[in-house]
């Protein structure tokens, strides 16, 4: 009993910690290293909730995946060590004003909302479950969005490949690389 | 596992990290960390969808499910953007957000 | 009962000759084009001669009566069941006879152009819009019914107009051609007007159940008034003036003497000849409203015909052009047709009037072609329009001089020509009518004597006069039309109107009263003497004369002032005190409530670009802002 919620109170403290370090973090691979840790300690809450499969995708797609994605494109496009000019002030004031407000908002009404949990039994969630669900046609069935995203898995291949080919016209007219 | 600790916990830690997202959306000015705090935002909503299926509807497997599918959109969309984000450097040399500003009146 | 229905051929032939010269003539066969005109009218003329004697001859008269006979119908515009615009072949004696005079008169003018118009810029223009002409006037006399006869109307107007600015590089032709174009259509207006009304109470378009006598539409509207005249009444009015604009008659004549701008062939055709006599045609066409239900306005064609005569005929012993004493003079014989109208009854020898208005118009169409067309001989000759600078002609220009003289007489009345006749049948009515209008004719007769002959006197006889080169006779193709146009203007008197053309189709007796005919012989007569006396020979006593009157001659002289009259009507009243107050309104307050709001959304515009930054975290923004602010606002504020 205990010990879940310090699991909870350790994944959520990390969350917040690495999701505010991401986002205001003034090198950009470190920022991308704390977005590695923010979408472990996520995939270690989908473990808590019993969603082994979800977590595991989380960690091998998330993690594995978009963050060396993201590295890459950070090793092409900058200098590791570059660091960011301040954000301006009352940019981020207004930002962090909106945000907070919003926050506060969504908060008050999350926990002003009485959510009543229905009485049935939880269902097992193996992989052979997974598995039928997605390819069947039934009332738990979701063939169809299955393969909606399967068409835009591949349109999106397709477009990553076609948009970041080299060609189209290039402008030389810009020589140097606006140091930041 | 999760017994003990109510749903509001979750939906706030998601309403948090959902909004630390929009900061970082709104202030980030290369195009790769804003690209970042969309993935937060995104994980955000996941762990929403799945707490709530957990807690609400058991019984069911929606949530996850569009979790799912929102990890797979979330890729795609990151390979595309990262694919636009090369395709602007090549472009301006720059992938300050405030630069690439050709859509101005 | 013939079959009619290959007449239809009749206005379509000149169409398509029409589209056909316009869109390839220019390009194609520039030369050939008059020659396919020509035959083009040919053919027509001749359906036309076969249409007539197949109409008069051999058709069977039911009950001693020419019938209508609707040879082609077509709906063209079907509003409603009841409500429709019919386009047709309508034939009965006069549309027959106006068919004869149509094709023969512009046979012998497409004739004549080969020769005129020969090496002229806008050779093949010039025969595709006579073609044109044609096919319109044609479309205006075979109208079954009033509708279609106000397109062919309009129609005829807008190639009147093409054909006076035929050469559009001259500045006077375009202001001619705007002039007759502008005046014309505001008659126009009053005709569309009559023919709303008009239709509005009899509820059809229909000539045939419009003028049949013994049908409802004429007692229909005749009942109720308005200004103590019946609605039938103004609506035929209105129609009227439709018929004043195009045939010149007073006040709408001014533009027919500028309209001798044109080219001579064209005033021959349209302004002498055809398109001018619309109006009589007109009135002829309506007639059994005008004298069964509409009293009144057959009594106003009678006066406006009777002082339009005399007044043109008064201008046109002062003018010193050729074309213009000619313009004159037609506008004063056309002024005789409508007063032999207006003093024409219904039926029988009563229609006596109704008949010697068609059988003038018909010998007028000939004669006055005649005479424009050696005019135009003569200003082919000499290059110049002025009498003053010509003379002694009749050595150089032998046939036209004959032909010219032949014209001459027979619009004289001096008998046996065929304008003897048919005048002598216009003042008879007229006597039967009014002694006052009868009074009238006799010195309009007088003076048209006088002043064809002081144009012939002076013209081919008078002083001799140096050319800069000798004149010479002009080429066959224009005198072969000289001399068949003045045998027809021998020969035309002699065909029996009584028994073809009268206003109810019934043959009448009539004969040539002594009484009336033996003194406008002398008349006329008169008015040759005096003429030979002045103009003979070169003398001074026309100068003496003219500065005796001086005032009154320079009244004729500048056409009594009407074109000032005008000028000062449009320019003084209507242009100032109606036009700038309306321009001033519509530039002060209707445009400038449109720059008004057009400023007001540029400068807002201009100041809400900014919002427009490209900066896209901006747009995220107030995007979000929004978001949370409509999340507030539907959530707990909107409960």
């Amino acid at each position: 009993m205990i010990s879940n919620q310090i699991m909870f109170i350790l994944f959520s403290a990390m969350i917040i910690v690495f999701s505010i370090l991401t986002v205001t973090s003034r090198k950009i691979l470190r920022a991308a290293v704390y977005l590695l840790f923010v979408l472990v300690s996520t995939s270690g809450l989908y473990f808590m909730l019993d969603y082994q499969f979800l977590a595991a995708v989380q960690l091998t797609l998330y993690a594995g995946g978009i963050v060396v994605l993201i590295i890459f494109s950070i090793l092409l496009t900058s200098h590791i060590s570059q660091k960011f000019e301040p954000t301006g002030i009352m940019k981020s004031v207004f930002s962090a004003i909106a945000s907070i407000a919003g926050a506060i908002l969504a908060i008050i009404t999350i926990l002003d909302y009485n959510f009543s949990a229905t009485a049935q039994a939880a269902k097992e969630v193996d992989m052979r479950l997974i598995g039928n669900s997605l390819l069947s046609v039934d009332y738990d069935g979701y063939i169809l969005p299955f393969e909606v995203i399967s068409v835009l898995l591949l349109a999106a291949m397709i477009a990553a490949i076609v948009i970041a080919k080299r060609g189209g016209p290039e402008k030389s007219e810009l020589p140097t690389l606006k140091q930041e | 596992m999760s017994t003990g600790i109510p749903v509001q916990y979750f939906l706030v830690l998601a309403t948090i990290m959902f909004f630390t997202g929009i900061y970082g959306f709104l202030t980030r000015r290369n195009l790769i960390t804003m690209l970042m705090s969309v993935e937060l935002i995104l994980n955000a909503v996941n762990i929403n969808f799945l707490a709530f299926n957990r807690y609400l509807y058991p019984h069911k497997l929606e949530g996850m499910f569009f979790s799912l599918f929102i990890i797979a959109v979330a890729a795609s969309e990151a390979a595309v953007a990262i694919a636009i984000v090369i395709n602007i450097y090549r472009r301006f040399a720059t992938i300050n957000v405030e630069d690439v500003n050709e859509m101005k009146h | 009962m013939i079959n009619f229905s290959y007449t239809i051929w009749i206005p379509l032939l000149p169409f398509f000759m029409f589209i056909f010269l316009g869109l390839a003539g220019h390009k194609y066969f520039p030369k050939l084009s008059g020659i396919l005109g020509t035959c083009g009218l040919a053919i027509i003329t001749v359906l036309s001669y076969i249409t007539a004697y197949k109409y008069f001859f051999t058709t069977e008269k039911v009950d001693g009566a020419f019938q209508k006979i609707t040879a082609f119908n077509t709906t063209w515009l079907q509003f409603t069941d009841k409500l429709h615009i019919d386009l047709g072949v309508l034939l009965d004696p006069i549309s027959v006879m106006m068919l004869v005079v149509i094709t023969t008169v512009s046979l012998m003018v497409h004739i004549y152009s080969l020769g005129y118009m020969k090496g002229e810029k806008g050779f093949e223009r010039f025969f595709a819009f006579l073609s044109l002409f044609s096919f319109s006037m044609l479309g205006l006399v075979l109208a079954t019914n009033i509708f279609q006869m106000y397109i062919f109307w309009e129609l005829v107007g807008v190639s009147s107009f093409l054909l006076i600015g035929f050469y559009y590089q001259k500045p006077s032709a375009v202001r001619a051609s705007k002039k007759a174009f502008i005046v014309t259509r505001f008659a126009d207006l009053g005709f569309l007007i009559g023919i709303l009304i008009l239709s509005f109470n009899t509820k059809t378009f229909d000539f045939i159940s419009l003028t049949d006598p013994s049908g409802t539409a004429i007692t229909q509207g005749s009942g109720i008034g308005f200004l103590g005249l019946s609605i039938m009444t103004w609506s035929m009015i209105f129609v009227f003036m439709g018929g004043v604009g195009k045939s010149a008659m007073f006040p709408f004549h001014i533009w027919l003497p500028d309209a001798m701008e044109g080219p001579t062939p064209v005033s021959a055709l349209i302004h002498a000849a055809t398109m001018v006599v619309a109006g009589v045609y007109l009135v002829a066409r309506m007639f059994p409203i005008y004298a069964l239900a509409a009293p009144v306005a057959l009594n106003i064609v009678a006066y406006v015909g009777a002082f339009s005569s005399i007044f043109a005929a008064i201008i046109a012993c002062t003018q010193t052009d050729i074309k213009r004493v000619l313009a004159y003079s037609t506008m004063s014989q056309i002024g005789y047709m409508m007063l032999a109208l207006g003093v024409s009854g219904y039926g029988g020898h009563e229609g006596l009037g109704y008949m010697a208005s068609m059988f003038h118009l018909f010998t007028h169409a000939m004669f006055k072609a005649l005479l424009f067309l050696g005019a135009g001989a003569i200003i082919h000759a000499v290059h110049s329009n002025h009498m003053t600078e010509m003379g002694g002609l009749r050595k150089y220009l032998p046939i036209t001089h004959i032909t010219f003289l032949i014209a001459c007489l027979t619009i004289a009345g001096i008998p046996p020509l065929s304008g003897f006749f048919s005048k002598d049948e216009i003042l008879a009515a007229a006597l039967h009518h009014n002694k006052l209008l009868f009074a009238v004719e006799y010195a309009v007769a007088g003076l048209t004597a006088f002043y064809m002959f002081r144009l012939y006197f002076s013209v081919f006889w008078g002083k001799e006069t140096a050319y800069h080169h000798t004149p010479h006779e002009a080429p066959a193709t224009m005198t072969i039309p000289l001399i068949i146009l003045a045998i027809g203007s021998v020969l035309t008197g002699f065909i029996p109107f009584n028994q073809l053309v009268t206003s109810d189709g019934r043959a009448f007796e009539s004969e040539l009263e002594l009484m009336v005919a033996i003194p406008s012989v002398l008349i006329g007569l008169l008015g040759i003497g005096i003429a030979y006396i002045l103009y003979k020979k070169e003398s001074a006593i026309p100068d003496k004369l003219a500065a005796t009157f001086k005032y009154s001659y320079k009244w004729a002289y500048n056409k009594f002032y009407m074109d000032e009259v005008y000028l000062f009507v449009t320019k003084k009243i209507i242009f100032k005190l109606i036009s700038e107050p309306v321009a001033w309104f519509d530039r002060n307050v209707v445009d400038a409530t449109m720059n008004a709001i057009a400023s007001v959304t540029q400068g807002v515009s201009f100041r809400i670009r900014g919002f427009q930054s490209g900066q896209l975290q901006k747009y995220g923004f107030v995007f979000i802002t929004g978001a949370i602010m409509l999340a507030i606002l539907f959530i707990y504020l909107w409960k």
